[in-house]
């Protein structure tokens, strides 16, 4: 005996069973999304004053990212509503630019941890906190070890990481943050780069856009698969296939659903 | 796997006398089958069971006999785990070790994995008159992403240092701190259980939603397949929180952040011993943790009890032979405590000083979420009114022993939702008789139950009678002989997870101070190993019975020994790939026992008037 229900939907429910699933998949989804937007609202209220930093990240970059996701978003659907009106060829063309812009977003997304991962920031013995992309690390004639950071951002340890967006208005308007800075070993006090470790706030950006990143290439791994390899079924089966394209886009819209919560939260406020 | 397949099918075309079926690998390590899957859980699991209750005892002996050597195992143990079992003898680490492992393994490799996904698995679709589970593979790698997380878990015995020490909720800083890698191995395993029962739970509920026989209405279901449906909703969205929490401590093991570490913390050793690294975090909260574990944690708790339950309120019902009382109280009962199982959680955390508001709200809730468990309880009690019921066979006796006990662990309950009364029992053993009320003379019977139950229809014979009542009497005896000193020791402040069962506070070591464990605390930790002892040689009549019956049980006298109306009693026996001789399609509500007028004392659910 068969499974019922696989393409047929159901008449009292009106819904084939991979839709049902993968309704629930998502419910279980959201309650692993929501919990990490839960911990990153108790984290950021128990934060002590001072510490819990803002604007450290590229919004420019952040909004093409958002603009991507976005376009996917609608290829997606016309994919879908291609393939059901028959035009598998349309289909085709449609969910390339979904996948594309898979791609494009995890380029970008690495290129943007590249960059954080590079950043330095330095608290120096005279007390002052200076961070800024490392452009340069080397032994001088003396054989003392130096960095040079370039735009370079410093205020006062003690103000707090979340100072930090005041001192860089003032010094763009000075013009300081244009000068490389030049800082040798002596002077340093500590030294770390902005990774998961830095700071609870990048541990929770990282971990949150990670995770997320993660769905980003599972949901496109699989319609890749579908779009390429998993074609064969559009002729044995097309209602199936129609099925599993469907299936993978309420998948991939949940995706971008995360992206339009992780967006404001962690870049705007 | 393919290559036998073929080889199978071309030997079958060669010689066409031979029958064509999967292979032996196809049918029963990677079979898809929602029957062959419930049966590799029910092994796994019950295995599982068996080393949880190993790692009791030893704990019950190294409180007993605090850095006694292990008598008999004593060698094999420190062959097995060396220098943490020295001279055979249980170290304090060991003994943390074995503490988290025993609460893991009996929760998240036991107990759920017997009652939800071998249960669920082979009872389900059965009842509901499906021919599978919706999604037969996905159901397939539930059990594999099980496995794997049992074996991690396992595996982290063995590892330089051992497996993890913090307790199976795992609390930040602690199990961030301790310098062994079993915590890694700990949530590795973790996140893998959760995938797992996020594929079962998907599974169940799209079957149960999308595969119901024709006529087969929401209220014709059997509570059974109600209260997996409730269970299957709260893995679904309990887990995921618990999930993050793993990854979060995760990132404070490997990536060196800082989730759970709060500001200040003061450490001294270890390789997070720099102060000014957590200073410099911003924040990092350990009540966070235990807000996510708890969230997961305490719906977990109904994972446990429902779907034994439901196996119990089958048995009752037919053994009884009366309709279930109330079937609708019931059902909406149940949907109730699924519900309100998610607003308790932070009744675990009284002690934490989160504020008395929001104990107040959480004590609350509580209390509230006991009314509709009791009214499932008294409906189960009100079925037995008036029925004509077969008392002395194993499954209507455990089923009947689950009521009085999951009585005694609900009602010791009562206490320890209450904030003022919590202040005293948090974190002593009145606590763990309490939870141990509900799980090991609840759960764990209920559970034997569904197997006296079920068994006739998996295997086609019955189990011996005889040795199952002994196994009854003897595991009704001794676990309460284990678990009801526990309340005495609780109350008299003797605090859990210590290696030595309190010695270090009992007044025969500290004859000047005050509050001291008095001696008969004390010695209930020998009673407690005694009854722990004989609690095991009380299960092996069970373990003989269970596989010897399988060649040498009496016969199953038809498909339909107990003379039960719901439809995984009208599948042939065992029930075959599909299920059913003909599509079942059902006319009537599942508990038609001793209806007036009819024939028989039962009429099955798709039998027409």
């Amino acid at each position: 005996m068969e499974i019922p229900y696989v393409t047929q939907p159901r008449r009292d429910t009106g819904l084939y069973n991979a839709k049902v699933g993968i309704w629930l998949f998502l419910a279980s989804e959201v309650m692993l999304f929501g919990g990490l937007f839960a911990s990153y609202i108790m984290l950021r209220v128990g934060a002590p004053e001072g510490t819990w930093p803002t604007d450290l990240l590229d919004v420019p970059i952040g909004t093409i990212n958002t603009v991507v996701l976005i376009l996917s978003s609608v290829t997606v659907v016309l994919a879908w509503s291609a393939l059901k009106l028959k035009n598998f060829k349309q289909y085709r063309r449609f969910q390339a630019v979904t996948i594309l812009c898979a791609v494009t977003f995890i380029v970008i997304k690495s290129f943007e941890y590249r960059e954080k991962f590079t950043h330095y920031d330095v608290v120096l013995v005279t007390g002052e906190r200076v961070d800024g992309h490392l452009k340069e690390r080397g032994e001088d004639e003396q054989g003392e070890e130096y960095l040079v950071l370039s735009h370079p951002v410093s205020y006062p340890a003690v103000n707090g990481i979340a100072y930090r967006p005041e001192a860089v208005r003032e010094q763009k308007k000075s013009g300081q943050i244009d000068a490389d800075r030049r800082i040798a070993q002596s002077e340093v006090k500590s030294i770390k780069n902005w990774s998961p470790a830095a700071n609870t706030y990048f541990a929770i950006y990282f971990t949150m856009t990670a995770l997320h990143a993660l769905h980003v290439i599972a949901g496109a791994l699989v319609i890749a698969w579908i779009w390429g390899p998993g074609a064969s079924l559009w002729k044995t089966d097309p209602e199936r296939y129609i099925n599993r394209v469907e299936v993978s886009g309420l998948f991939w819209h949940f995706v971008d659903l995360v992206w339009i919560f992780l967006f404001p939260v962690l870049y705007l406020l | 796997m393919e290559a036998t397949q073929t080889q199978a099918q071309r030997q079958s075309v060669h010689e066409t006398h031979h029958e064509q079926g999967p292979g032996f690998l196809r049918q029963y390590i990677f079979s898809t089958d929602h029957k062959i899957i419930g049966l590799q859980y029910a092994v796994t699991a019950l295995c599982f069971l068996l080393i949880g209750f190993f790692l009791m005892c030893l704990m019950s002996w190294s409180k007993a006999y605090d850095m006694a050597a292990v008598p008999v195992l004593g060698p094999l143990l420190e062959t097995l785990l060396g220098n943490a079992a020295a001279e055979g003898k249980i170290s304090p680490d060991l003994y943390n070790s074995f503490g988290a492992m025993h609460g893991t393994i009996m929760v998240f490799l036991a107990i759920v994995p017997m009652v939800f996904a071998a249960f669920g698995n082979y009872i389900v679709p059965l009842q509901i008159g499906a021919v599978d589970m919706a999604f037969p593979r996905i159901n397939m790698a539930s059990y594999q992403f099980y496995f794997l997380g049992g074996v991690v878990m396992l595996t982290s015995f063995f590892i330089p240092n051992g497996a993890a020490q913090a307790g199976w909720t795992s609390y930040s800083p602690l199990a961030t701190v301790i310098e062994t890698d079993g915590q890694t191995f700990w949530l590795i395993g973790m996140v893998l259980l959760i995938t797992s029962s996020l594929l079962g739970a998907v599974n169940f509920i799209a079957t149960i939603i999308q595969l119901r026989a024709p006529g087969m209405t929401w209220m014709r279901m059997p509570w059974f397949v109600w209260v997996q449906f409730v269970t299957a909703f709260l893995l679904l969205l309990a887990f995921p929180p618990l999930e993050v929490a793993a990854l979060m401590q995760l990132m404070d093991k490997l990536v060196g952040t800082s989730f759970f570490l709060p500001t200040g913390m003061a450490l001294t050793s270890g390789e997070f011993a720099t102060a000014e690294s957590a200073a410099a975090s911003g924040g990092g909260s350990a009540l966070l943790y235990q807000h996510l574990f708890w969230f997961l944690g305490h719906p977990e708790v109904y994972v446990l009890i429902l779907p034994a339950m439901g196996i119990v309120a089958e048995v009752i019902s037919n053994h009884a032979r009366r309709p279930l009382w109330g079937y609708r109280t019931l059902v909406y009962s149940v949907l109730a405590v699924g519900f309100l199982s998610f607003i308790v959680w932070a009744h675990h955390m009284y002690l934490t000083g989160m504020g008395t508001f929001i104990s107040a709200f959480f004590q609350t809730t509580t209390i509230i979420i006991s009314i509709p468990s009791v009214v499932i309880l008294t409906c189960l009690f009100i079925t037995l009114w008036g029925g004509s019921i077969r008392i002395n066979t194993p499954p209507m006796l455990f089923a009947l022993a689950f009521l009085p006990m999951f009585g005694i662990g609900g009602l010791t309950g009562l206490p320890l939702a209450f904030n003022f009364a919590d202040l005293h029992l948090h974190d002593t053993y009145y606590v763990i008789a309490h939870f141990h009320y509900v799980v090991a003379p609840g759960t764990i019977f209920g559970l034997m139950a569904g197997i006296y139950f079920w068994y006739p229809k998996v295997t086609g014979r019955l189990m011996n009678d005889y040795w199952g009542k002994v196994h009854f009497w003897a595991s009704l005896l001794f676990m309460n002989i284990v678990f009801m000193p526990m309340f005495y020791q609780g109350m008299k402040g003797m605090i859990r997870r210590q290696h030595d069962g309190g010695a270090g506070y009992s007044s025969a070591r500290n004859p000047d101070g005050i509050g001291g464990l008095d001696d008969t605390v004390m010695e209930f930790n020998t009673v407690i190993l005694m009854g722990a002892l004989m609690l095991g040689l009380a299960q092996i009549p069970f373990i003989l019975n269970f596989f010897l019956s399988l060649k040498y049980g009496e016969k199953a006298a038809s498909d339909n020994p107990w003379r039960a109306t719901t439809l995984d009693w009208q599948t042939p026996t065992p029930p075959p790939h599909g299920n059913f001789r003909q599509p079942p399609e059902v006319v009537r509500g599942p508990y038609d026992y001793s209806l007036p007028g009819a024939k028989e004392d039962f009429v099955p659910q798709n039998q027409p008037a």
